[in-house]
């Protein structure tokens, strides 16, 4: 079976930074994967060589066998992403914002309102889809991302960080929203997150990473079960890092505040 | 229930040449759309970019009319100023694209845009089209004001049709030169500095307010090489009737406007990164 995702030997340098360093793992079709750890640990940069953002500098990287390489709007026609900022555009309604991305992905014309209905539907933005994207709160954008990248029905969604800056309340609705739509369309869900308990309950397998290294990768059962009955995915990485998360929180803050910043910026 | 994927045609995985070129038509057909809907959401910025073209027909031609101090033959001063400001309100709103553009990068839309299926010159292209429909809808304001100040424009819709296409090839131009410095300064502040030190000179070594006749030697050279010269000769050419070689001013105009597509599109990742 072809892997959704298949890294062999990635490594990416920023300038004498490696932000990440021969880094092989596969992620099964129809996955939840979660790569995990705090800022700096290159779980960003590995997603934006994923998703053809930044190339390929060594190693190889296959979405459901296009070289991301030399096949690079192969890859694209399968994605679905989702940024960390908050970044849809305000001055459009939250339908024209789905309707664009659409378009964007060659949905066919006979399908395309009634794929964008759906979506919006789906993430229940039914009601305010005819209202500027700049009136909606944070939960509500993030939501609205969501309607954009699924319009496609692509067969890997990628979450960059979705829940930063987001209360609780908006944070398990955005992953109630995933969980639905991995069921719904079957797809593959490759997410990054530094809140361990949320990753914890949501991913089939997770990858811990720490300073552009893989320190551990497998189900989170399995990797607490090794450390003990009580043993949380937090224990776990800071037994393979001898790190604990607080940098992840700092960092994590001053995501929170760059998110925020966003959202004024946007109205 | 599980709904299936859309599983990609092989033929969609890396376009052929015919299929980078659709892809292109309905990219810019995508922006242009966008743009036109986000014109429709707030119009507040089309009627403020209005009061300058307005302030140059009503002040500066109308009192350069009584002064007779710019020698322009049988064509009355007005007449002879209206194609040259309507050059101009399409040139203040291109040459500040790029500050969209990396407002977009800011916010994470121009990632978004970057990870889908669109080719970058295909992406440079719509956002550069899209440009040409801002700038036709002031262009459309500034006409009407032109006809009720007296200027005797044409009505010929053919014409009319070719003054759109003009006014769309100059905004992409300019548009794609704004991105272009902006994939090179890679700042707001930095690119609105450019942008306001480059407008004026592009104005005025230009056709636009005077023949280039007039000009100092230097100052010809320069208007020879600004594509702005050659929209505004062909505007004059459509509108007023003075004699241009439309050939020659379309030509420059697409090819400029295509060279300008190449560059951005070398420098978006750059932006972007």
């Amino acid at each position: 079976m072809t892997p959704a995702i298949r890294l062999a030997g990635l490594s990416y340098r920023f300038g004498d930074h490696a932000a990440v360093a021969d880094l092989t793992l596969d992620v099964d079709p129809g996955e939840c994967f979660g790569l995990l750890g705090p800022n700096g640990a290159g779980k960003t940069t590995t997603i934006r060589v994923i998703n053809t953002m930044l190339p390929v500098q060594d190693g190889r990287v296959e979405v459901f066998g296009h070289d991301v390489r030399r096949q690079k709007m192969g890859v694209r026609r399968q994605l679905g992403y989702v940024p960390q900022q908050l970044s849809v555009e305000g001055a459009l309604t939250g339908r024209e914002n789905v309707s664009w991305f659409a378009r964007l992905f060659d949905v066919p014309r006979r399908e395309r309102k009634a794929r964008v209905d759906e979506v919006l539907e789906l993430v229940e933005l039914g009601e305010s889809a005819d209202r500027l994207a700049s009136t909606y709160s944070g939960g509500m954008v993030r939501r609205l991302e969501l309607a954009q990248a699924l319009v496609n029905r692509p067969r890997l969604l990628v979450l960059d960080e979705p829940t930063v800056g987001l209360d609780p309340v908006a944070r398990d609705s955005v992953w109630q929203r995933v969980v639905d739509m991995q069921q719904r369309y079957d797809m593959t869900v490759l997410l990054t997150t530094h809140y361990m308990e949320e990753a914890d309950v949501l991913c089939d397998r997770v990858a811990l990473m720490h300073r552009g290294r893989l320190r551990a990768l497998g189900a989170p059962e399995e990797l607490k079960a090794a450390l003990g009955p009580e043993a949380s995915l937090e224990d776990v990485f800071r037994h393979h890092t001898g790190d604990s998360l607080g940098d992840a929180e700092k960092g994590g803050l001053r995501n929170v505040r760059a998110t925020r910043r966003t959202a004024r910026r946007m109205g | 229930m599980s709904v299936p994927l859309a599983v990609p045609p092989v033929e969609w995985a890396e376009p052929s040449l015919a299929a980078r070129g659709r892809l292109l038509v309905s990219r810019i057909g995508t922006f242009c759309l966008v743009e036109l809907q986000r014109l429709r959401h707030d119009r507040s910025e089309l009627i403020t970019r209005t009061i300058q073209p307005i302030l140059w027909l009503v002040v500066f031609g109308k009192t350069f009319s009584r002064l007779r101090a710019i020698p322009t033959g049988d064509v009355p001063y007005l007449d002879y100023l209206a194609p040259g400001i309507i050059a101009q309100s399409a040139l203040f709103v291109a040459i500040f694209y790029g500050i969209m553009i990396i407002w977009e990068r800011d916010s994470g839309v121009l990632t978004k845009l970057l990870v889908t299926p669109t080719p970058r010159a295909a992406l440079v292209a719509g956002k550069a089209f899209a440009a040409g429909v801002r700038a036709v809808a002031q262009a459309i304001v500034v006409i009407v004001v032109a006809a009720l100040l007296g200027v005797s424009l044409t009505w010929n819709p053919l014409k009319l049709l070719g003054v759109l296409v003009v006014v769309v090839l100059g905004a992409a131009f300019f548009a794609c030169l704004s991105v272009t410095i902006a994939g090179i300064v890679l700042k707001r502040d930095r690119l609105m500095g450019i942008g306001q030190a480059i407008t004026m000179p592009l104005f005025f070594a230009s056709n636009a307010l005077y023949p280039v006749d007039l000009m100092p030697g230097w100052l010809k050279a320069i208007s020879k090489g600004n594509p702005l010269s050659y929209e505004v000769s062909a505007l004059r050419g459509l509108l007023i009737g003075t004699p241009t070689n439309l050939w020659q001013d379309f030509g420059v105009l697409a090819a400029a406007a295509l060279a300008g597509v190449v560059a951005a599109a070398a420098l978006l990742d750059r932006l972007a990164h």
